[in-house]
């Protein structure tokens, strides 16, 4: 799939998750019973438009109940997207993916940040906010919770409170104090940041793509790589946005399936798809064989 | 069948198995519940 193509997908999958646009007029966030069902990006349920709930919101509202819920149902629809799609999800169906990417599109500064030293160590930082602020915190401490929404998600500030708090916050009585003023802070990091960086906050703090990171190994939607096609040349790995070497870890867990590297492959060699191509010395290293750590190149 | 194949559909059995013991335990409304209301933590004004 092209790059213009996947861009459409993640308009209309934003545009789907938040298709009561009345909410953004009214205040009044959708209370319909397909709420129910979680989307399997980070879109925040208190958008106004929202027709569906966040997952990560939903992971914590259970884990913070008092005695603590297993949440079954929330653990079984991440699975299933995980299952199915790895990080294709983050790289398809996430809103707030697709926003960091239009902010990248600005052409300032002009020279774009590609890896840095330390990247690769803030990238497992991710990982951390997912057992710390979305499972231990919860669990623990109640009076924190639900930590990841309140401290850290830009999505909740921007999908809901910007608008919930500039348009209808006196009318909603809703009163901005210091957490705010963090979140905002927090906001305009990701969005400065994110015209330098591709992508910054999916890299090194979402806890979404710390889930699904894993299931790219073994997701029914994967990469795979006919070793007899490649022919080393280097440019799978230079057009990468998320620094992977797909040509080594074409299931690394930082690869968000944007395909890229496959249109840039001269002799064909990568391959996105669910179907496996028989006898062409496709070597699927979905197992891990070559796939160390998150297979980032320094 | 490849090992390759069976972990996806070992992992859809068990998306199946939880997503079966949540309903079960009524836990979409649990979802429901909290997607209803402003989240004013998830603004940041709570
Ligand atoms: S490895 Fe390819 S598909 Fe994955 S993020 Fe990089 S360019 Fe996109």
């Amino acid at each position: 799939m092209d790059n213009k193509l996947r861009g459409r997908v993640q308009f209309v999958a934003a545009l789907v998750q938040n298709a009561d646009l009345r909410g953004f007029f009214t205040g009044r966030i959708d209370q319909g019973a397909q709420k129910a069902v979680c989307v399997p990006g980070l879109n925040c349920y208190s958008c106004p438009g929202a027709l569906m709930s966040c997952p990560i919101g939903s992971l914590q509202a259970f884990l913070s109940a008092r005695p603590v819920k297993v949440p079954y149902y929330v653990a079984g629809l991440l699975l299933f997207f995980g299952a199915l799609l790895g990080r294709a999800v983050c790289g398809f169906l996430c809103p707030f993916g697709w926003i960091q990417e239009l902010l990248h599109k600005i052409p300032f500064p002009r020279k774009k940040l590609g890896t840095f030293p330390g990247d690769r160590l803030l990238r497992r930082l991710k990982y951390l906010v997912l057992a710390g602020l979305v499972v231990l915190v919860p669990m623990l401490l109640t009076d924190w919770t639900p930590a990841f929404c309140k401290y850290l998600c830009p999505a909740g500030t921007l999908e809901g409170g910007v608008p919930l708090v500039l348009l209808h916050g006196e009318r909603l009585h809703l009163e901005v104090g210091p957490l705010f003023f963090w979140k905002l802070f927090i906001l305009v990091a990701v969005v400065l940041s994110g015209m330098a960086i591709y992508r910054p906050f999916c890299k090194y703090l979402c806890p979404l793509g710390a889930l699904y990171a894993p299931f790219n190994r073994v997701a029914l939607y994967r990469m795979r790589l006919s070793e007899d096609r490649c022919v080393a040349c280097g440019k799978c790995a230079r057009v990468c946005p998320m620094q992977v070497d797909p040509s080594k870890t074409p299931n690394s867990g930082e690869c968000i399936r944007c395909g890229v590297c496959v249109g840039a492959c001269p002799t064909k060699a990568l391959r996105l798809g669910v179907r496996e191509k028989q006898g062409q010395g496709i070597r699927d290293k979905g197992q891990g064989i070559r796939d160390k750590g998150q297979g980032i190149r320094d | 069948m490849k090992l390759q194949r069976l972990i996806p559909l070992a992992l859809f059995l068990a998306a199946v198995g939880l997503l079966a013991a949540g309903l079960a335990l009524g836990q979409p409304r649990d979802v429901l519940a909290k997607a209803a209301r402003v989240c004013l933590e998830c603004i940041g004004v709570g």
